[in-house]
């Protein structure tokens, strides 16, 4: 196997110069975006959104080169430990953590505050990856190809969702699930699980669901019928977007957004300014980014060479595609609110961090496409 | 295993491009909604977002003011202080109202009431919680708002009387509307915003009301107002001024010449109908009314003997009593059934049937004519003429002088009075009409009752010969009515012996008045007193002989009509004092000083115009 193995050694600055530079300029737009409506946000302050989120997008792309730059196999021997920390930190979560809006999400280990849910993410990934990328390709249907990663996704959704956080254990499942269809599940088992799910959702809705969830979930089909209550969050934000119209009201001009009607504006809601200070015109400008970035991703996840690599490039991808769905899906009135923010323009540290790590991963796999570490090189291989 | 590796790469490569067209599916179908939400539903949503931005306050109306005939003030409005409640920003409002209690204070029986609106009304809606602060309060409280959420210090327009009790009784007062004429008018449950309950400010609610505007104001998502904008805002139209014909001087010296007993006095203009004065007294200040009377204020108002709060001017009904002999003088010559020469024989009595009918003077006046039983108001001469005319032409005459109907001046509970005849007695007690009662009728006793108000308007009616009818605004049209009489020569005469009641040795206030008390100028009069009580056989045995010592509520009620200049009227007044005795005592003397006021003040009347300090050194 050893004809595999990169043969060459690069240098630092060689590996600088493979960076798929276009990717880091539309994260880097993205950012901007995102600065700028925080800016909005404080009714045209730096202070307290727009700074720190400028701080945190620094210090996010400094992790994201530095993860560009370590070899997937490095990355392959940590996907086993990453995912159990985060397990553990889950874990964590459920023993000692805060509790925020009703939801334990959030663990304290010293100075430092952060969600392992946002964690996870990366690590299912990598976790799934490393595991397709040592199982032979005819032991993919086996019982044990069908459990191992049953188990991987299932035991972190089931924690997170016990949180309860229900945006982020579909985000964990569906990511989950996509990498496991890429890597090959066949159709008689997907075609089976998608009719065992339609009997299975119903009952989840049912038993599985905290009451707020399943009232969010229901009031969303119909926000008009309670504009104080539980629909108010989406009917506002549908009043602020269609005012926005076609070009906006103009910059910390949004009526909706600066009269404090719409909620937790700086997290969740941050594509509702966008929309209604920038119209139609800005929230398709930054759909295009996302878009943009994606097919990018797309085509690095083709080129590479390793299962590993496709498989952490499109599980990154997927979750990253999942986070904009939602969200967008969410603000206009498409989809329940479920409380997932807005990839790069929504405030919130972990969530920023854990999504240019990820792109510290693609931007690496783009670099080292080339690379095919050896299967089963051991825990830390 | 090289082929195993291309085919799972391949087999990537497909379900990678399946999930890409997948995610590139919903991207479209977001920027679709994107679409829908902002460029074919925008005007809904630009509609809404203004729904949520602007707000409409209500603006209230400044409330006309009420003037006398001159300008002068009688109802205006002053600036108040006062605090509000919005529940939906106070949250708790019991907790708001403890947290405010710590800057003024708050009686539990405030509490009380401000709790029972919170839960009454909408959450919006503005609650009063104290009206009428002075400035030490209102300033503590604009201090302390920021830590007092949905506590709204104001400035509001009252409404002020500056006039106090002497206009009480013409104008009322407002109040806030009762919570049954409120029902759903933002305007009538606007916190501070008060109608007219009483008077004219009831009788002329529509005209002094005015319409609301709205203030358009631009307000967050917790209802705080961040700014105001009054160029797309209406303003409210500010209600009409109303004029009364009440002249404020002449009133305010009827009130203050009345003061200390439970009396009323009307001042007329014979020629134009115009009310000048419409005392009663006691009366009150309405102020009280206006920020809420205490339950022991008003109690006490109610249950005083001498009824401050009822209109005797207008309400209350006295027989008229020998007031009315000029009536019925006037009705028998224009009847043909008496000269004026001729001369009836008072004996101090006659019979009819078995009963005697007294004349006030027991010796008898001896041989009169009209003209001196108009001037000595000789019972037994009206006596007969009651016989000769009956109760239906006496009836008759009464009516045409204004009595017996409710002179329609714009202000409610004016009374009827009543004049009896045939017909009424019938069908009020299913009796046959003696002709006894015909000849107390005659002398105003009996059944027959009017008001102060009619009284004035049957003077100036004989005055001035003319049906005129009183009026009260100036804005409404005056009625100067047509010739009473026919024959000229009647109503002189009578009216010689008005002017003979007061100007000839013999008359019943000459010794009392003996004139107007103005150079050159007559005026004609005629007292009145109506039996309350009569004073039994074991008093007199007691030895009560004399008004005097009977109790106060059963002396009898004093009356005086008159008018002046007797040559050529201009103005009438009467005046009666509830249990004042005999009208020559307590009545005759505030009606004459009266009279004389709206003479000295009258530059056609009285030669060179008296400046206005003239009306208070009169008495």
């Amino acid at each position: 196997m050893a004809v595999f193995r990169e043969t060459v050694p690069r240098t630092f600055q060689e590996k600088l110069f493979e960076l798929n530079w276009s990717i880091v300029l539309l994260l880097l737009l993205l950012g901007c975006a995102g600065i700028g409506m925080l800016y909005s946000a404080a009714e045209g302050a730096w202070d307290p959104w727009a700074i720190r989120h400028l701080i945190r997008f620094s210090l996010g792309l400094g992790i994201m080169l530095i993860a560009a730059l370590f070899p997937p196999r490095f990355w392959m021997g940590m996907s086993y430990p990453i995912y159990l920390g985060a397990l553990a930190l889950l874990v964590g979560v459920e023993l000692f953590g805060d509790t925020v809006n009703g939801a334990q999400r959030w663990l304290a280990i010293g100075p430092i505050r952060m969600q392992p849910s946002e964690i996870m993410k990366i690590a299912v990934v990598l976790a799934l990856a490393r595991f397709y990328h040592d199982l032979p390709a005819d032991k993919i249907n086996s019982p044990f190809g069908l459990l191992a990663p049953a188990f991987l996704i299932g035991a972190p959704a089931a924690l997170i969702l016990h949180q309860p956080d229900l945006g982020t254990a579909v985000l964990v499942g569906v990511t989950g699930g996509a990498i496991v269809f890429l890597a090959g599940l066949s159709w008689r088992i997907i075609i089976g699980g998608a009719i065992a799910a339609a009997f299975a959702i119903p009952a989840f809705l049912q038993f599985g669901l905290e009451d707020y969830q399943r009232r969010r979930i229901f009031t969303f089909l119909n926000p008009e019928e309670d504009p104080l209550g539980a629909g108010y969050h989406i009917l506002q934000s549908k009043i602020a977007l269609g005012s926005g119209g076609l070009t906006g009201r103009g910059f910390i001009q949004g009526t909706q957004t600066q009269l404090n009607f719409l909620p937790e504006k700086q997290t969740d809601f941050i594509f509702t300014i966008l929309g209604e200070e920038f119209g139609l015109v800005g929230g398709l400008a930054v759909l295009a980014l996302y878009a943009l970035i994606l097919a990018n991703t797309v085509a690095i996840a083709a080129s590479c060479k390793s299962v590993f690599l496709r498989l952490v490039v499109m599980g990154i991808a997927t979750t990253f595609a999942l986070y904009v769905f939602i969200n967008i899906g969410m603000v206009t009135g498409m989809l329940p609110v479920v409380g997932v923010p807005l990839p790069l323009v929504s405030y919130g540290g972990t969530v920023m961090l854990a999504v240019l790590f990820g792109f510290g991963l693609i931007l690496g796999a783009h670099i080292h496409r080339n690379a095919e570490p050896p299967r089963g090189a051991g825990i830390l291989g | 295993m090289k082929s195993d590796r291309q085919e799972q790469q391949l087999k990537f490569t497909r379900r990678a491009m399946m999930m890409g067209v997948g995610g590139a599916t919903v991207f479209v179908s977001l920027a679709a909604r994107l679409h829908q939400l902002q460029v074919i539903e925008t005007a809904r949503y630009r509609l809404l977002s203004e729904d949520n931005q602007f707000n409409f306050l209500l603006s209230p109306p400044s409330r006309g003011r009420i003037l006398d005939r001159f300008g002068n003030p009688i109802a205006e409005n002053r600036d108040s202080y006062r605090v509000v409640m919005i529940p939906e920003q106070a949250g708790d409002a019991e907790a708001a109202l403890d947290r405010l209690g710590r800057v003024i204070d708050i009686t539990p029986e405030q509490r009380d009431r401000i709790l029972r609106n919170v839960q009454r009304s909408p959450r919006f809606r503005p609650v009063t919680i104290r009206d009428d602060l002075d400035w030490s309060n209102f300033a503590a409280i604009n201090l302390q708002t920021p830590e007092l959420p949905g506590i709204i210090p104001e400035v509001a327009e009252i409404r002020h009387y500056p006039t106090g009790a002497a206009f009480a009784h013409i104008v009322g007062y407002v109040q806030p509307a009762s919570e049954a004429a409120a029902g759903d008018d933002p305007l009538l449950r606007h916190p501070g915003f008060r109608i007219g309950r009483v008077g004219a400010e009831a009788a002329r609610e529509e005209t002094l009301r005015g319409s609301a505007g709205s203030l358009k104001v631009e307000v967050n998502a917790f209802g705080r107002v961040i700014r105001e904008l009054p160029e797309q805002s209406n303003p409210a139209i500010p209600g009409e001024d109303v004029r009364l014909t009440i002249d404020a001087d002449i009133q305010r010296f009827a009130f203050e010449r009345l003061e200390g007993e439970s009396a009323a006095a009307v001042a007329m203009d014979v020629e134009s109908g115009d009310l000048l004065a419409l005392a009663s007294t006691p009366g009150y200040d309405p102020n009280m009314f206006v920020t809420g009377i205490s339950q022991a204020n008003f109690s006490e108002l109610n249950q005083n003997e001498l009824r401050p709060l009822y209109n005797k001017a207008l309400q209350g009904t006295y027989p008229p009593a020998s007031t009315f002999k000029a009536v019925v003088a006037l009705a028998a010559l224009e009847a043909g059934v008496v000269t004026p020469n001729e001369r009836i024989q008072c004996s101090g009595s006659i019979e009819l049937g078995d009963r005697e009918f007294h004349c006030w003077r027991r010796r008898g006046h001896g041989r009169v004519n009209l003209r001196d039983a108009v001037k000595t108001s000789c019972d037994v001469f009206f006596y007969e003429m009651a016989m000769r005319l009956g109760i239906d032409r006496i009836a008759t005459a009464a009516r045409r002088f204004g009595l017996g109907e409710a002179p329609d001046i714009g202000l409610a509970g004016v009374s009827r009075g009543i004049v009896p005849d045939e017909q009424w007695k019938l069908s009020r007690y299913g009796q046959r009409w003696a002709q006894g009662e015909t000849l107390i009728t005659a002398i105003g006793q009996g059944f027959m009752l009017a008001s102060p108000l009619q009284m004035a308007v049957m003077t100036a009616r004989l005055a001035s010969g003319r049906s005129v009818s009183p009026r009260l605004y100036l804005d409404q049209p005056a009625d100067q009515g047509q010739e009473l009489v026919q024959d000229p020569v009647h109503l002189d005469l009578v009216r010689d012996g008005l002017r003979a009641v007061v100007h000839e040795p013999g008359g019943t206030s000459h010794y009392t008045l003996g004139g107007l008390g103005v150079e050159g100028v007559e005026m004609a009069g005629k007292t009145g007193s109506a039996q309350v009580y009569s004073i039994t056989a074991e008093e007199r045995e007691a030895g009560v002989r004399t008004q005097d010592e009977l109790p106060w509520r059963l002396r009898d009620h004093g009356m005086f009509v008159c008018y002046a200049p007797a040559d050529r009227p201009r103005y009438a007044v009467a005046t009666v004092v509830e249990h004042g005795g005999g009208g020559s005592r307590a009545a005759a003397r505030p009606a004459r000083d009266i009279l004389r006021l709206l003479i000295e003040r009258d530059p056609s009347a009285a030669g060179p115009f008296a400046a206005r300090d003239t009306g208070r050194r009169s008495i």
